[in-house]
């Protein structure tokens, strides 16, 4: 394998952005995954996402940790800068780039083994931190590069290639996010891109940890019958109570919906997040009953879908911290340093 | 120091062991006769050997008085100040014959436990308590202040200087002044009653303290932390680096809040574990912020992978190690220089990394603000090793002294009119020769953009399996490393011209000048470098090539030092000889006077 740059050859008829930018200016490097990854999907929704929202692509930071997920930082945004750090270990990084500079967009891309296995115990702490980010886990239930285990989120019962069957109980990331407190908790499906491309934009206007589950088929090992994360199963196991539709700052909310069908949640940055409401019973501002909503379904054997929970309202990383508004890459030195006259004053107490 | 003969052979040169429970407060009053004496113009020399345990284990804190202004541990023990019955028959046995001992009383003592050879003074001190104050955790701490006073009648310190620190400590709560003084006064009346005072072994006011500071390492580091302006800061709590981060946390509070609005121009993240804590560092430094890490040794194992990547990837990242007892969970509260080894290989695959060797808080300042400026200019982790010694004992040091015009070198770090200028970047190119490539920060320019990974890259940043394009780059690092040589600190030396020289690093430096002081009167005369720097420079070599016997002098058993001076000078092997203290206390001159004679009398140099 090797790298592979992509032609930056676009059809001058290419719709643009606000920053007069067209779709190709937010692809990265050619994908080197297999023919037909849902990774590559999700690749392209965040490609759509960042186009539709005109980030400038230099506000946006991609972070990954080891695995095939985390190559597609590579493959969107070639404008921005991108960290392939260690396995499972990308909420650390982040944590350190936002603390730098808690201006820029940070995307993390990971997988069900980078998060879930060697990584769960950085996840949960960046979930903890209320990090400002958006962290999307492609969710495949296998590991690709090392050709086929099962990874910490298969479910019990689901067969690996081999027709091996999984005997452990999976850790489910959306109800592993909602137990820790996370402000954003999203689940789609790579096949699904009407539905993932809103999400990611209004995890991106989110302020805080946004964590968004994309069940990811994975075409080479765990595409089979017996699979519980086979592009069949996904699409005919999915239960979306709650749609997100993401409406950018000063933008007319156009759609009519009827009363009671859906709830607005402003934004921090103005933007406003519509949410539809597709099972009437649904409120994905309680914590405690969508986590109930999720376990009740996946007993049914049904994945639930759409953005579950959402409380703007909560303190991220820098709130907490009290942090000043400019970034801290940025501070000039003169106001870090406390300069030679308040030293001699300092070392006065230790005499 | 230059020494000087007196009619009076103690007076300001004698030892002071405190023998306590740890948890009883006599942290603050050790500390109060050691600042009591420092601030009489006499030079001191703390040491605290605590146990890993909050509360109810013995404790010990050394006093070492010494006019000559030294700054290793006496090896003897003129006063003992034996108030844990725990350990008392031990305490008694270390006192150096001609010496004395202070104990508690109220309770009948085993006749077994005399010596005749020393004096002893009893003080019914928790008699005195009982009698003088209420509540049991008064009495017990107060039994720790009133040993103070005894010892001020007995070794002839001025009881105003003992008030006027109370009265800085307790500024805001002066009734605490008063019951200090109250018990420091009865301390110190029982004696002057009872005995003769004062004893051989006294203070005399003396003028050698000016421009001076008490302080220990790891506050003078933290310090240079503010100064070098760091603004994030993640850490895993461990001992012996924590106050590290203590320290840091409160110079911020008071000198990077804005007053008005109480805004922070700094993070400090407490990480669920080590390995974040080196994450949060990479990826602080990787966008632009100075950030670091302190840690001790297990924490640098769990970093190793990470700090492979920073090397690799060439991301900045400063660490500092507070070296304690190894291996594996070893003796937390005790002092070594054991991962001399661990730090400049860590982590798998060829890798090499920039160390720094303070040998005092004054140079652990200087070196935290210097760390960073390696850091940035090498794109690289750089290590500040302190030790346990250095980083939680009080040292008598210099003022540390501050030039306003200093600014951070953030090294090869294109601005932005410089990447406006630019055709097209390329992250690991070299085009100075001196193996350090630009680097861009995000948020900049998508024309700074680069991808930052550690699996295999080519001189542009692209990911590669090409093997000529990994080795380019492989070898470029390997150039890097040797400009690192000519960038960090020279070693010191002292002395020239001597057949025989002594290398050494670190804590060990207050030690090996004593032992050579000692062993240049016995006739022997030995040369003297300290490294303070790896990889070593130039002076090094020169120093080895110059000297067929070296004695190696460090504090581990492995024989670290002497390791990475045969892998990476020219110097013979059979050149090299080991000096080595590990038994987790600091090293004692005796012990290098004693290696010297031993080794040169098996006729190992000329």
């Amino acid at each position: 394998m090797s790298f592979i740059a992509k032609p930056k050859v676009a059809n001058p008829g290419l719709p643009r952005n606000t920053l007069g930018l067209n779709r190709r200016d937010y692809e990265g490097s050619m994908s080197t995954l297999c023919a037909g990854c849902g990774h590559d999907s999700v690749t392209a929704a965040i490609v759509q996402a960042c186009f539709e929202l005109a980030l400038a692509p230099q506000s946006v930071v991609k972070l990954s940790g080891i695995g095939c997920s985390s190559k597609t930082t590579a493959y969107f945004v070639g404008g921005a800068h991108g960290f392939n750090s260690v396995h499972g270990r990308m909420p650390s990084i982040a944590t350190g780039a936002n603390a730098a500079n808690r201006h820029l967009r940070y995307i993390g891309v990971s997988g069900d083994g980078d998060s879930l296995s060697i990584g769960v115990g950085q996840l949960t702490h960046a979930i903890r931190r209320n990090l400002d980010m958006v962290y999307i886990l492609e969710n495949n239930g296998v590991y690709g590069l090392t050709k086929g285990q099962f990874s910490a989120s298969a479910d019990v019962g689901s067969k690996s290639k081999k027709g091996e069957a999984n005997e452990q109980e999976p850790i489910d990331p959306v109800l592993l996010a909602l137990t820790l407190g996370a402000s954003f908790v999203a689940r789609s499906f790579s096949g699904d891109k009407e539905q993932l491309v809103p999400l990611i934009q209004a995890g991106l206007a989110h302020r805080g940890f946004a964590i968004i589950d994309v069940l990811s088929p994975c075409v080479t090992f765990n595409d089979h019958e017996g699979s519980t994360k086979s592009y069949a199963y996904v699409r005919e196991h999915t239960e979306t109570p709650v749609s997100a539709d993401y409406i950018a700052p000063k933008q007319e909310i156009r759609v009519q919906y009827g009363p009671g069908e859906t709830v607005s949640v402003p934004m921090h940055d103005g933007s406003n997040v519509v949410l539809r409401k597709l099972d009437p019973g649904y409120d994905p501002t309680d914590r405690t009953r969508a986590a109930a909503y999720v376990q009740e379904r996946a007993m049914r054997n049904e994945y639930v879908t759409g953005l579950i929970y959402v409380d703007e309202s909560r303190r991220d990383f820098h709130e907490r911290n009290g942090t000043s508004d400019q970034a801290l890459n940025a501070v000039p030195y003169e106001r870090l340093c406390p300069g030679a006259a308040k030293l001699g004053k300092i070392l006065g107490s230790f005499r | 120091m230059p020494e000087r003969k007196s009619a009076a052979p103690r007076v300001n040169d004698f030892t002071i062991k405190f023998a306590n429970v740890n948890g009883s407060g006599s942290a603050s009053a050790n500390s109060l006769v050691m600042k009591a004496i420092f601030r009489t113009g006499v030079p001191v020399v703390g040491k605290n050997f605590f146990p890993s345990n909050i509360q109810g284990l013995p404790t010990w804190y050394e006093i070492r008085v010494t006019r000559e202004g030294w700054r290793a541990r006496s090896g003897r023990i003129d006063i003992m100040v034996a108030m844990n019955a725990e350990t008392y028959s031990r305490d008694v046995r270390e006192v150096t014959p001609g010496g004395c001992l202070i104990f508690d009383s109220t309770w009948p003592r085993s006749s077994l436990l005399a010596r005749d050879d020393i004096r002893t003074f009893g003080v019914p001190f928790a008699q005195l308590c009982n009698e003088n104050f209420e509540g049991a955790r008064a009495r017990t701490l107060m039994k720790n202040i009133m040993y103070a006073g005894t010892l001020a009648a007995l070794i002839d310190l001025d009881l105003e200087v003992i008030r006027s620190l109370l009265a800085e400590t307790f500024a805001k709560k002066p009734a605490l002044v008063e019951s200090n003084m109250k018990a420091i006064e009865i301390g110190y009346r029982y004696a002057k009653e009872h005995f003769e005072c004062p004893l051989a072994a006294r203070i005399e006011r003396m003028d050698a303290t000016k421009g001076h500071v008490v302080i220990d390492g790891n506050t003078a580091a933290a310090l240079g932390c503010v100064y070098a302006g760091a603004t994030v800061g993640a850490w895993y709590p461990i001992t012996p680096s924590t106050s590290l981060m203590d320290a840091f946390r409160s110079f911020c509070a008071r000198h990077r809040t804005d007053p008005a609005t109480g805004r922070r121009d700094y993070v400090v993240v407490q990480a669920e574990d080590e390995l974040a804590a080196i994450g949060v560092v990479i990826g602080a430094m990787w966008n632009g912020a100075r950030a670091f890490t302190p840690t001790s040794g297990p924490g640098i194992s769990l970093m190793e992978e990470f700090i492979g990547l920073a090397y690799y990837a060439e991301v900045p990242a400063v660490i500092f190690d507070v070296q304690r007892v190894g291996p594996s969970t070893g003796m937390p509260t005790r002092t070594q220089q054991c991962d001399l080894i661990a730090c400049a290989y860590a982590s798998h695959g060829d890798t090499r990394h920039v160390l720094l060797f303070p040998d005092s808080p004054e140079e652990c300042f200087q070196m935290a603000v210097q760390a960073f400026d390696l850091a940035e200019r090498l794109q690289t982790p750089v290590f500040v090793l302190l030790d346990l010694d250095i980083g939680m004992n009080d040292w008598m040091t210099p003022e540390f002294r501050w030039d306003d015009s200093y600014r951070p070198d953030r090294g090869k770090m294109l601005t932005p009119e410089q990447i406006e200028g630019l055709a097209k970047f390329q992250r690991y190119m070299d085009p100075d020769g001196d193996g350090i490539p630009y680097r861009t920060l995000p948020g900049i320019s998508p024309k700074a953009a680069y991808f930052t990974r550690g699996s295999g890259h080519s001189k542009f940043g692209t990911y590669t399996e090409d093997s000529a394009e990994y080795r380019e780059v492989l070898d470029r690092l390997t150039r890097k490393f040797h400009t690192a040589a000519k960038l960090v600190p020279p070693a010191v030396t002292d002395g020239r011209g001597a057949a025989a020289g002594i290398v050494s690093l670190g804590s060990c430096d207050g030690p090996v000048r004593e032992a050579l002081a000692t062993l240049r009167r016995s006739g022997v005369a030995i040369d003297y470098l300290r490294v303070r720097g790896f990889p070593f420079g130039a002076e090094v070599e020169e120093f080895l090539a110059a000297h067929p016997t070296v004695f190696v002098v460090e504090q581990n058993r492995d024989a670290q030092l002497r390791s990475l001076l045969t892998l990476e000078t020219a110097v013979e092997k059979k050149q090299l000889h080991s000096i080595l203290h590990y038994d987790g206390l600091p090293m004692p001159p005796s012990c290098i006077v004693e290696g010297v004679n031993q080794l040169l009398a098996r006729g190992v140099a000329a």
